[in-house]
């Protein structure tokens, strides 16, 4: 059992594979969680103009996308779009296909934010002169963001976990590389460090999490 | 539209759906004046209020408020509501930042002064509340009064030519509501021209000038407060008083 999942030997040559994965995935997460923000971010924003005409596009939007399983739509992207004559790479997909998944993910975490906040805070901003993005920008969006701290981080916990998704379309991040070892090496040894690799970037997270809501629920008493 | 008064507003009505809420309302202030709007719950004397700085939107008729056309397409609004301020019933402080974040926001985003001039005059409209050592304070740290004239000094910081008070003292505690209508006292005796909805009916009698009675959306009655108080022409003013004395 030790010789094939916790083989000493095989983590030293497995390493540096593992490595270059490691830096991958913290890369990956760092443009995949700012461009997920940002697609929530403008959706929500969008969300605020209670016109018809944006309201029921955007809801059709938020739920195609929240209802597309992430890995049919990065297969789609990457193995779909060359049909159309677009050869986008692995990474740009992957970058893609969060940006509209996890996008309209964090879409409903800010619109529910927006929403907690009473109108009563709009309409003091308003009545003071602020106009209505500037009523959004410095009123309502940080009591929202704070409001749903504990879900937006929650979601950024799915999102770095969902990156793994990458080795699908050869983006070599941790997973892909520590497959790359395990097929060279013959042996599971490096799946057994990616997932502890995952764990120990991932654990100080959830703990975190664990602590913003306890807060959360101790406020509500 | 040449007019003497700075505050109005002539035949306002609003239809919220099917519910007609103000039936054609005309209400003229004069500079200086401090007006006081009372009447039962519903009867629209807060609706009228909000649609004075469009915070509701009036179906139709005319606003205007030192000279701005309130209601003209052309009007800047923001810019218009700079010179309207508002005091509410839940004091809609800003929970996030200081009693003076609170004072300096509009200062600093829709006057466009500089962080020092910005802190410079909400330290001096925290003072006039009598407030300026509870400036680093945040609103949960404040009692309800003291967030009360938080509220007013983030109002008076812009310098308004008028203020509207939408049952400033209905959420506080009673032994919190002096420290408010003493702020308001000295605003009125600093000149300031003031609309108050409010059911602080001592205060009414030895401060306002004017005693507006609103019922089913139209006034009813207005005059002075003594005459409105002890002599109603009206039937309905005097049921609403009797109630109200009563109490």
């Amino acid at each position: 059992m030790i010789e094939a999942f916790f083989n000493i030997e095989i983590m030293k040559a497995a390493w540096p594979i593992v490595l270059t994965g490691l830096w991958n995935t913290i890369l990956l997460s760092l443009i995949v969680v700012p461009l997920g923000l940002l697609g929530g971010l403008i959706l929500a924003l969008l969300a605020s103009i209670r016109h018809p005409l944006v309201r029921w596009p955007l809801m059709a939007w938020v739920d195609f996308f929240r209802a597309f399983p992430p890995l049919v739509l990065l297969v789609l992207l990457f193995a779909g779009l060359p049909f159309a004559g677009l050869e986008l790479g692995g990474f740009a997909c992957v970058a893609i296909a969060f940006f509209l998944n996890t996008g309209s993910y964090y879409g409903e975490i800010f619109r529910a934010g927006i929403d907690s906040v009473p109108a009563g805070q709009v309409e003091a901003a308003r009545s003071t002169g602020l106009t209505r993005m500037q009523a959004m920008r410095y009123v309502v969006l940080p009591q929202a963001v704070r409001n749903v701290m504990p879900d937006l981080l929650s979601n950024t916990l799915e999102v770095v976990k969902l990156t793994s998704l990458g080795s699908v379309v050869a983006v070599p991040e941790l997973l892909y590389e520590a497959r790359q070892a395990q097929s060279i090496t013959y042996n599971p040894t490096p799946i057994v460090m990616a997932a502890v690799i995952y764990f120990l970037l991932l654990w100080p997270v959830v703990r975190l999490l664990s602590r913003l809501e306890n807060r959360a629920l101790a406020g509500r008493r | 539209m040449v007019t003497n008064h700075i505050v109005d507003a002539r035949a306002i009505h609003k239809h919220f759906g099917t519910l007609h809420v103000l039936k054609g309302v005309d209400l003229k202030v004069d500079e200086r004046e401090l007006v006081f709007i009372i009447g039962p719950s519903g009867s629209g004397k807060s609706t009228l209020l909000r649609c004075l700085n469009r915070l509701e939107e009036p179906s139709s008729g005319s606003i205007v408020v030192d000279g701005i056309d309130m209601l003209d397409a052309k009007t800047d609004i923001n810019h218009a509501r700079r010179r309207i301020g508002m005091v509410f019933q839940s004091f809609n402080l800003y929970p996030h930042m200081t009693a003076l974040g609170n004072v300096t926001l509009a200062l600093r985003k829709v006057a466009g002064k500089g962080r020092a001039e910005a802190e410079a005059l909400g330290r001096a409209a925290l003072e006039r509340v009598g407030l300026a050592e509870r400036a680093d304070h945040t609103p949960g740290q404040l009692s309800g009064g003291q967030q009360q004239r938080v509220a007013i000094a983030r109002s008076i910081a812009l310098e308004p030519r008028v203020m509207l008070f939408d049952e400033p003292t209905s959420a506080l505690d009673p032994e919190l509501v002096g420290s408010v209508l003493e702020v308001m006292r000295g605003l009125r005796e600093s000149g300031m021209t003031m609309i108050v909805v409010s059911h602080e009916m001592g205060f009414a009698r030895n401060a306002a000038d004017r005693v507006v009675f609103m019922d089913d959306g139209l006034i009813v009655e207005q005059g002075p407060p003594a005459a409105i108080f002890e002599n109603p022409t009206q039937e309905r003013t005097r049921a609403f008083i009797g109630q109200i004395q009563r109490h």
